[in-house]
């Protein structure tokens, strides 16, 4: 009797974290499965404001779960992708998209990178040229060991 | 010279790390700029959280700046800003307007009520809808409205004594001169 009374016990708490799990990202009655992935697709590119590493689809925040209807509102409307996008952005500012557009304020963001690239690899051509440079200078010249300064030389070349 | 480059290559890297740390200390990463400064506030109607029969729109409160207090009882840092404000409403010199957000309305009322309430009027917004209009993302937020109901100012966070000398009286003072 004690043992039927704990499985149901153990049985209502399987049932209540299910019913709990459910709550957690609500399903919305979509019209098709066109329509559902368009919504995924969608909310993971949109930022949530609450917590700002996750995106609308996966955040379980409460102003997320307020965004998510508003899309799916937005979208039951007719609106495009693009002008749900404008929608947010007008109100939380570029910041809710992750992918953000290029214009004047967000060059850096957007060529920063390859900047540094492109400067790191000029430092390693400059690099390479000035040693194969010194060691050839070295090779065809007198005998090493009469030139002042030669040691020098191949140091600073193994050096790097 | 040359024996030292890479020691100064190190030394710059320890500059760009130690510029991040103290970059990050002083910097909110949460803090993003809003859009909606300089623009008309969005249209509202929400009811008044004492008198849920009265509706409070946007154009019954033109005329004269005020403060757009977003706060919740749920809300931990706004019993941080509780405070100040009780102590800083009246020296603002503009109608203090409480926007309860997504809360019950009992449990809003007992908080002012244990609390005591620094606002004028409080509307009281419980589906969340009308803040997203504001772009709120987190309470409590601050929006100064002028008298011809643009948004001069958004403060988001808890107000404290630094943030209302330094930022919200010049801004009241500019919305005063500017659209009395």
């Amino acid at each position: 009797m004690r043992l039927r009374l704990a499985m149901l016990a153990a049985l209502l708490m399987f049932a209540g974290a299910a019913f709990a799990t459910s709550g957690a990202i609500e399903p919305l009655p979509f019209k098709d499965h066109a329509q559902e992935v368009r919504f995924q697709n969608l909310t993971k590119q949109l930022r949530c404001m609450v917590c700002q590493n996750e995106n609308l689809a996966d955040s379980n925040a409460d102003l997320a779960r307020d965004l998510r209807l508003e899309v799916f509102q937005l979208m039951q409307q007719g609106k495009s992708d693009a002008e749900i996008k404008q929608y947010l952005v007008d109100r939380y500012s570029d910041f809710v998209l992750y992918d953000p557009p290029l214009k004047p304020g967000t060059l850096l963001l957007w060529f920063g990178p390859l900047a540094i690239l492109l400067a790191g690899g000029a430092v390693v051509a400059l690099a390479v040229r000035r040693r194969s440079r010194g060691n050839g200078a070295s090779d065809n010249d007198k005998p090493a060991a009469d030139r002042p300064g030669a040691d020098e030389a191949a140091d600073t070349g193994d050096d790097w | 010279m040359k024996r030292l480059l890479p020691f100064l290559v190190f030394m710059g890297l320890v500059g760009l790390f130690g510029f991040g740390i103290w970059w990050n200390t002083w910097h909110d990463a949460r803090y993003v700029p809003s859009p909606l400064i300089g623009k008309p506030a969005p249209d509202f109607a929400l009811p008044k959280l004492d008198a849920p029969g009265q509706t409070v729109t946007k154009a019954s409160l033109l005329g004269k700046p005020y403060l757009l207090n977003v706060f919740a009882s749920w809300c931990v840092a706004c019993a941080e800003e509780h405070p100040v404000l009780m102590a800083d409403a009246r020296q603002l010199g503009i109608p203090l307007v409480g926007y309860d957000y997504k809360d019950e309305p009992d449990d809003a009322r007992r908080w002012l009520r244990e609390h005591g309430s620094p606002y004028d009027l409080v509307i009281a917004d419980q589906p969340g809808r009308t803040a997203i209009d504001f772009g709120v993302y987190g309470a409590p937020e601050s929006f100064l409205i002028d008298a011809k109901g643009v948004i001069r100012y958004k403060h988001i966070g808890p107000l404290t004594p630094e943030v209302i000398a330094k930022e919200l009286l010049p801004a009241i003072a500019a919305a005063k001169r500017e659209a009395p």
